[in-house]
């Protein structure tokens, strides 16, 4: 079998904060936030793997340190069969014209100094991929019409344009370098719901036509539900359960998931739908619970989740979660309003 | 002008607001009408620009220069707000319409406890408290506790001394949601109480506000852009678009059977998992500029049914029972590719 584009095993970032001065000479411990905790997972060429959690759980960091935006602390990184997060920094700079990134906020990631040509023309100077600047130029240019802008557009500045037309000069400079992978940190989730569409469009047009592989990020169901081939599922740090999107959508079996679904409101149902409750709200990453992770909001917790984390167990091909009741096959939705 | 029928609440006709910029006036809201009948809950539509929260800020009378209310009326429970001195206002504020904002954080105020700002909303409107002297500061104490109860914020007595950035996103939206809801008023405006929170804090939420609605018998305007959120929760909907009100109906109907090609754009919009693999519609181009707008359909420019006829003023018309659309194409039965 041929190795996945992507495979991460075991990567950990921990975030270190140092206590004031006061807290120092008072032997306070250092803060620590493990905001990515062993995460091991493998992307396809080819193959769109979502990646979907709540604010804080993790997915933001776990994108920018598979692309080493972030050093990781611990655990591996391939990618097309090297190991990227051993790479000196000159070897990792070229490295990333392969790994790219879109970001989630259109207004901040782009620097309103520079006209659009010289944001989206400066990966292919960083990584000499042109002969002078007419043929960087007409790079730029033929990228731009590809995602939907006009060559007008080039001579001008960030401020000019709305934010739908700024994500796709985001998506020019991303693509710009020719690269394989792109993580996608919820690219639309600061759209408005007509251009988003636009967006989503434009994104699975622009894989099929130039072979791209995305991790996309995102906390939007309906949107990783629509494009994802597979789909990874983070709480507090940690991927509860991964597999193919149907299994995902239409028989989630952590308890977590189970939950993130029924959540979800849906245009189709109207009123009178049961809905698994979620108490409470999301543990402090820095004091994550004992156990497993989830179980303060679990309707299932026993204390055996109270007291050891739960190992991932297979439920299928490709389908793995992490729970210690997975084996009893619970369903949520009637367990709680049975 | 005739008295309102019995059933209605909130009736507003001709709203007019605009603000005078140097570039021109930017017609914010254009001749919109809303009704709101008692005990029922509105659901109001839009993107960015649609004019759904100035709306319901000219509603509540709090726009300020350069915006100015220019035409319109405002009749709630019998009174025309718009004739109000600014004294009258402040006491049906609060009192009888409440409105939450988008924001939890930045609405709360940050150098006040949680107590202290329910406090204000019942020494402002006392009914049934005693007038002064300890017996006083006793019931506003016990009734701050009570108001955390209903929205499920645990050790409401503890927490009556906390700030608002000891709260996470969902309870400073809850706490909200409190303050709003202390002074029992008929009417509770939400706008976008939701968009800032994780789908199974939202969800928790917007059980809380129907909860709360069924209890107190008030009604509800729910402002957001997700009609999912109006599908789930919403009596009735009213999409606005670009200053105007283009449909609006019973949910169900309106959902399931969008007349305004804006609607039926918007629902094609929604990146659903059961779309797998097929294409999705956005809806072409982008919101016009509401400065100088010219007299015809100002969705004409993005519109696939648009024709020439739709180069003139456009009025509202029946669509069906209860419901009407802004659209002259209602009746040609769909053939309409002009």
């Amino acid at each position: 079998m041929a190795e996945p584009l992507l495979s991460v095993t075991g990567l950990t970032k921990v975030y270190r904060g140092t206590p004031s001065i006061v807290g120092r000479l008072m032997g306070r411990p250092t803060l620590e936030v493990k905001a990515v905790s062993d995460v091991s997972l493998s992307v396809e060429r080819g193959e769109i793997l979502g990646l979907i959690g709540e604010s804080g759980c993790g997915k933001s960091t776990l994108g920018r340190t598979i692309l080493r935006l972030h050093e990781p602390t611990r655990g591996g990184i391939r990618f097309d069969g090297i190991d990227v997060s051993s790479l000196p920094p000159h070897e990792m700079k070229a490295m990333r014209r392969r790994m790219q990134i879109i970001f989630q906020d259109p207004y901040a990631s782009l620097n309103p100094r520079r006209t659009v040509a010289d944001i989206v023309g400066l990966p292919l100077r960083l990584h000499g991929l042109a002969r002078g600047k007419a043929e960087t130029r007409d790079m730029v240019a033929a990228i731009i019409e590809k995602v939907g802008l006009k060559t007008a557009h080039l001579d001008r500045y960030p401020h000019q344009f709305s934010g739908g037309q700024r994500q796709r000069i985001g998506i020019a400079r991303a693509l710009v370098s020719r690269p394989e992978f792109i993580v996608c940190d919820e690219p639309v989730s600061a759209l408005d719901v007509s251009i988003q569409a636009q967006i989503i469009e434009l994104l699975s047009d622009l894989k099929r036509d130039m072979g791209l592989t995305y991790l996309f990020i995102s906390h939007d169901i309906s949107v990783i539900g629509y494009l994802s081939d597979r789909v990874a599922v983070m709480y507090l740090g940690e991927v509860v359960e991964i597999g193919p999107v149907q299994a995902i959508l239409e028989r989630p079996r952590h308890p977590y998931t189970q939950t993130l679904m029924s959540a979800v409101p849906k245009v189709e149902a109207q009123g009178g739908r049961h809905r698994v409750r979620l108490m409470g709200d999301l543990p402090s990453p820095l004091d994550p619970p004992s156990g497993c992770k989830f179980h303060t909001r679990c309707p299932l917790a026993t204390d055996l989740c109270r007291s050891q984390s739960p190992t991932s167990q297979t439920l299928g091909i490709g389908h793995h979660a992490s729970c210690h009741r997975l084996g009893e096959d619970l369903n949520l939705q009637e367990e709680v309003t049975a | 002008m005739t008295a309102p029928l019995p059933g209605y609440l909130l009736e507003v006709a001709g709203l007019r607001t605009a603000f005078h910029t140097r570039a021109g006036a930017v017609r914010a809201v254009d001749g919109v009408d809303v009704i709101v009948r008692r005990g029922e809950c509105l659901g109001v539509v839009g993107e960015s620009g649609s004019g759904k929260s100035v709306t319901f800020a000219s509603v509540m009378g709090l726009i300020r220069p350069p915006g100015q209310i220019e035409a319109g009326t405002v009749r709630f429970d019998g009174q025309d707000l718009r004739t109000l001195s600014p004294r009258q206002m402040r006491a049906i504020r609060g009192r009888d319409i409440a409105m939450t904002m988008q924001d939890a954080l930045t609405a709360l105020n940050p150098a006040l406890t949680v107590g202290e700002q329910i406090s204000e909303v019942l020494e402002a409107h006392d009914e049934g408290l005693p007038r002064r002297g300890p017996a006083r500061r006793r019931a506003i104490t016990d009734r701050a506790v009570e108001m955390l109860r209903l929205v499920g914020i645990p050790s409401p007595t503890e927490r009556l001394r906390q700030y608002p950035h000891e709260f996470s996103g969902g309870m400073r939206q809850r706490m909200m949601i409190a303050i709003a809801l202390s002074s029992r008023p008929k009417l509770l405006i939400a706008d976008e109480p939701t968009t800032a929170l994780d789908v199974t804090i939202q969800a928790q939420v917007l059980e809380l506000i129907a909860d709360i609605r069924a209890k107190l018998g008030m009604s509800v305007v729910l402002i957001t852009h997700d009609l999912a959120v109006v599908a789930e929760h919403c009596d009735r909907v009213m999409v606005m678009y670009a200053g105007e009100v283009v449909e609006e109906g019973p949910t169900q109907a309106v959902i399931g059977d969008p007349r305004h090609p804006y609607t039926k754009g918007l629902l094609a919009s929604i990146p659903r998992p059961a779309l797998r693999g097929e294409k999705i519609h956005p809806i072409t181009g982008q919101v016009p500029e509401l400065i100088n707008l010219p007299e015809q359909c100002r969705f004409h420019s993005r519109c696939p049914e648009a024709g020439l006829g739709c180069l003139a003023r456009i009025h509202m018309q029946s669509s069906g029972p209860g419901r009407k659309a802004r659209c002259i194409r209602l009746h040609d039965g769909g053939e309409a590719h002009g």
